[in-house]
């Protein structure tokens, strides 16, 4: 069996790529200034600000994944039962706005939450008392959710778009109701879909700093704000290197969780 | 499938179609590295029409962003623009070569004064070339403010809840503090940078945001009613909305002084003083304030302004002002490093 | 009642899209404002679009951009779908560590996968066009295998045993069978990886040599003073275009499609 060896060309990028970059930055975050070995930058995530940014880096992402799911998955369910014959198409429209620059969606955002923005204006025609999100962490929930959704609905919808219509069809001819097709036929079979999709949302929220600088008013820290910071202000590349390499093994380590499941309910999926 | 490739052949052929305008490549170039946006680019084709030498030009949003990409060596730059303590962390690294100004047809053009700024980060103004300059200070609405705003006092003192925009950098945020509690800008006194961040801590629960590039606009739309900026800001904020006034307040504040200097890895430095020369040029200095509209030391430019840009606080500080203000320095790594703290908790005090 | 959720679920999409393109709106109606102030409506005008076909700058850095995107979204796709195949096909412990390699890209801060790949590539290549391409390509292909793999999952991998059993290549039976299954798999990848590429700043910001400039270093670099009015048109124009091409395609090529399409919706 030699498919595996389609992944050469690949093995050899990650390598040269993305794991020697990963060890440059290893070295610095196991060194002080002097060069010398230390695990104090490892363990500084510890400290009480830092691991109150991480809690509330792990809350928001927490949040933003599960509203992202919440928003996605009926998203696609209802793409699948209009049967969009265009698949393609579908992607497409729900990736165009991504194509827009972040920066400038963000900022627009920015527009539509503010005191006197868009959509205070807008209740404010209909008599209704304006909001006051702007700055608050409603508003950097929102900008996420926003940034990260079509990461969530793509892969769903991948998932639930193909699964066979002839199993659905034989599980209704066999009494199923609709919510037990969705329980045993439809659900399982989108979880590897639903997986990929968390991943590609949970992970870069956990890192994004601009969404908490711009919506958030600067005042909520994320460890993403912390990592920035020792970085680009503090200049202190050994201390932002080591609390980017702790967070990058804790979320590996929950990963590795999940991803021990997945490997697990492959075989059982269908049933 | 098959729609997709067709849809990325037609997209390829139009970016073909795009440009590809061959033009004559320039024997000779500079590798330039400014901050973003602080160049009319006019003015750089310009240069390469006259002098034939060729322009490769790099931005920076912050200095610190400049300084990370210049230190990593991944790119050989011959000329650098930053900022004052940027500047000076720069020479005393070794970094940059001495300029001979005299030399220079156009450098007279820089006020004295300017010149006397800068030994604050370059004693013998051997190396650096002022470039623009400005003040931090308060921007607000007059129409949302009681009584004269003169003060720092107004953004402690309580008096305009939840519509108060800070500075997301904490030397600025910082800076302005010490300067109200009549301490030195470049403090290293760990007990007056203490009473600061208590300071800022109380101040907290009143501030509406803590923004870098958009606090500007936040109060141009009304959305606070005074923001800590720098001046060159507070001038394009009063052009969109024309309730806007700048102050800078009695207490003293911050002049920044955004200077070049011709590193060491320079090896056309006649080249690299031309440009030098070029940029002091009246004409050329003229189309980069218009460009940018902060303050310019280049006299030249100051005698032929508008009388209006003149008397405009925010395009040229007062000689008052001026007194009592304070060059920002490079500080020491330790102090540095309390500064990150103090900061950090800022940032954290009443997090969820 | 069949009637009503379908208005239900049509209502709900229709919010979906409304949630996604509400700032889109936004930038198309600042890309005639005649103010350069974001924040102020100086009135209606068209001279933005017009100051954009005279900034050189612009188009330069537009063309980077869609040579990068589409450059590093195409590399990643074959790099990372192959990838993926390989993948699935290993035991579960090679699996496992090749699934957490893939995601370190989009576990680290880019700020840290950005100056990471500086001090890297700094030691053996120019920085340069090639140099931010790389880079590219390498945040992009773990999208491409999270896009593909749930596709590989579900797929019925008997057939390319059978087909290979029966003497086809690998190539061969890797086009004809395994490729057809996984399509839409690999296109939102493709998608995506081009989305992320069109949207990076700070890796590009790190690994760019001078003069090198994309939309976004040119956008983030025009922060300090105000976003130029001519980006917004240059956001609308794009946006526009960009639809128009794929109405027009989708349909053309999906007519015969469509009837069946209406047929099917209307029982």
């Amino acid at each position: 069996m030699k498919r595996k060896y389609l992944s050469t060309p690949y093995i050899i990028w990650v390598i040269g790529f993305t794991l020697f970059p990963l060890i440059t930055i290893a070295v610095s975050a196991f060194t002080n200034d002097d060069g010398a070995f230390t695990w104090d930058n490892i363990v500084a995530i510890s400290e009480p600000i830092n691991r109150q940014a991480l809690l509330f880096s792990l809350a928001i992402a927490f949040g933003c994944t599960l509203i992202c799911i919440l928003l996605a998955y009926p998203t696609a369910l209802f793409l699948k039962s209009f049967r969009f014959k265009r698949k393609g198409f579908t992607i497409f429209l729900l990736v165009l706005p991504m194509w827009m620059n972040f920066i400038l969606r963000i900022l627009a955002w920015q527009m539509i939450l503010s005191k006197n923005g868009i959509l205070n204006f807008i209740l404010g025609k209909f008599g209704l008392t304006p909001l006051a999100i702007s700055n608050t962490w409603i508003a950097l929930m929102i900008g996420m959710v926003y940034d990260f959704l079509p990461y969530m609905i793509l892969p769903i919808f991948n998932a639930i778009s193909d699964i066979d219509e002839d199993l659905i069809e034989a599980a209704r001819d066999l009494g199923a109701g609709s919510f037990t097709v969705f329980r045993k036929i439809i659900f399982p079979l989108s979880m590897p879909g639903m997986l990929s999709g968390v991943v590609m949302v949970f992970v870069p929220a956990m890192t994004s700093f601009v969404i908490a600088d711009i919506l958030g008013g600067g005042k909520l820290q994320l460890i993403g704000n912390i990592i920035e910071q020792e970085f680009m202000k503090s200049m202190n590349w050994h201390l932002g290197a080591g609390l980017s390499i702790s967070l990058m093994l804790l979320v590996l380590i929950g990963l590795a969780f999940t991803m021990r499941n997945d490997m697990e309910e492959k075989g059982t999926a269908i049933w | 499938m098959k729609k997709v490739i067709y849809a990325a052949a037609i997209l390829l052929f139009g970016i073909f179609a795009l440009g590809g305008c061959g033009k004559e490549e320039p024997k000779e170039y500079l590798t330039v590295f400014n901050y973003g946006e602080y160049m009319d680019p006019d003015v750089i084709d310009q240069f390469t029409e006259e002098t034939g030498i060729g322009i490769k030009y790099e931005e920076a949003l912050t200095p610190e962003e400049l300084y990370a990409k210049y230190s990593s060596g991944a790119i050989s730059y011959d000329l650098v623009c930053s900022s004052d303590y940027m500047i000076q962390r720069l020479i005393q690294e070794g970094e940059a070569q001495k300029v001979d100004f005299s030399s220079m047809e156009y450098a007279d053009n820089i006020g004295d004064r300017f010149w006397e700024f800068s030994r604050a980060f370059d004693p013998n103004n051997e190396y650096a070339l002022p470039y623009f300059y400005g003040t931090i200070g308060i921007l607000y609405d007059t129409t949302k403010v009681n009584g004269p705003i003169d003060s720092w006092g107004v953004l402690f003192d309580g008096s305009y809840k939840n519509d108060i925009i800070m500075q997301n950098s904490q030397r600025d945020t910082f800076m302005i503090t010490l300067k109200y509690l009549g301490y030195s800008l470049n403090t290293s006194d760990e007990g007056e940078l203490r009473e600061a961040q208590e300071l800022l801590i109380k101040q907290k629960p009143d501030v509406q945001a803590y923004l870098v590039d958009e606090a500007r606009d936040e109060v141009v739309a009304g959305n606070a009613a005074m923001a800590v900026v720098y001046s060159g800001e507070a001038y394009l904020g009063h052009e969109y909305n024309e309730n806007l006034a700048y102050v800078v307040p009695k207490e003293g504040s911050n002049v920044w002084i955004d200077s070049w200097i011709v590193t060491k890895n320079c090896k056309n430095i006649e080249a690299a003083q031309k440009f030098l020369d070029f940029l002091c040029r009246e004409d050329i200095a003229t189309k980069n304030f218009e460009y940018i509209y902060y303050s310019t030391p280049n006299e030249a430019v100051v005698a032929n302004m508008d009388e209006e840009l003149k008397n405009d606080p925010a395009i040229t500080p007062t000689e008052e002002d001026m007194r009592n203000c304070e060059v920002c320095t490079q500080i020491d790594e330790d102090v540095v490093t309390l500064y990150n703290e103090l900061w950090k908790e800022l940032k954290a005090d009443g997090g969820e | 009642m069949v009637r009503l959720k379908n208005v239900f679920m049509k209502c709900y999409l229709a919010l979906i899209l409304l949630f996604l393109y509400a700032p889109i709106f936004v930038l198309i109606v600042l890309s005639f404002n005649d103010s350069r102030s974001r924040v102020t409506w100086g009135g209606f005008t068209l001279r933005w679009y017009s100051a954009l076909f005279s900034n050189r700058q612009i188009l330069e850095a537009l063309r980077t951009t869609l040579f990068l995107g589409l450059g590093s979204a195409a590399i990643a796709t074959v790099i990372g779908t192959l990838g993926a195949v390989g993948i699935q096909a290993m035991r579960r412990r090679g699996y496992q560590i090749a699934m957490s390699v893939t995601n370190i890209p989009i576990l680290n801060a880019d700020i840290v996968t950005g100056i990471a790949m500086m001090l890297w590539f700094v030691r053996f290549i120019p920085l340069g066009f090639g140099s931010v391409l790389i880079a590219h390509i390498t945040f992009n292909i773990p999208y491409v295998i999270l896009s593909v793999m749930p596709k590989l999952k579900s797929l019925n991998l008997s057939i390319y045993e059978a087909a290979r059993d029966l003497g086809a290549g690998g190539v061969y039976a890797f086009f004809h069978i395994v490729l057809p299954q996984i399509g839409s798999g690999i296109l939102a990848g493709f998608f995506m990886a081009l989305t992320m590429s069109l949207d990076d700043f700070v890796i590009t910001y790190f690994t760019k040599g001078a003069g090198v400039n994309t939309l976004s270093t040119m956008i983030y670099g025009e922060i300090r003073k105000g976003i130029k009015p001519e980006m917004y048109a240059l956001s609308t124009l794009l946006f526009a275009v960009i639809f128009v091409i794929l109405l027009l395609f989708n349909l053309l090529s999906g007519k015969g499609k469509n009837t069946e399409d209406i047929i099917e919706r209307s029982r």
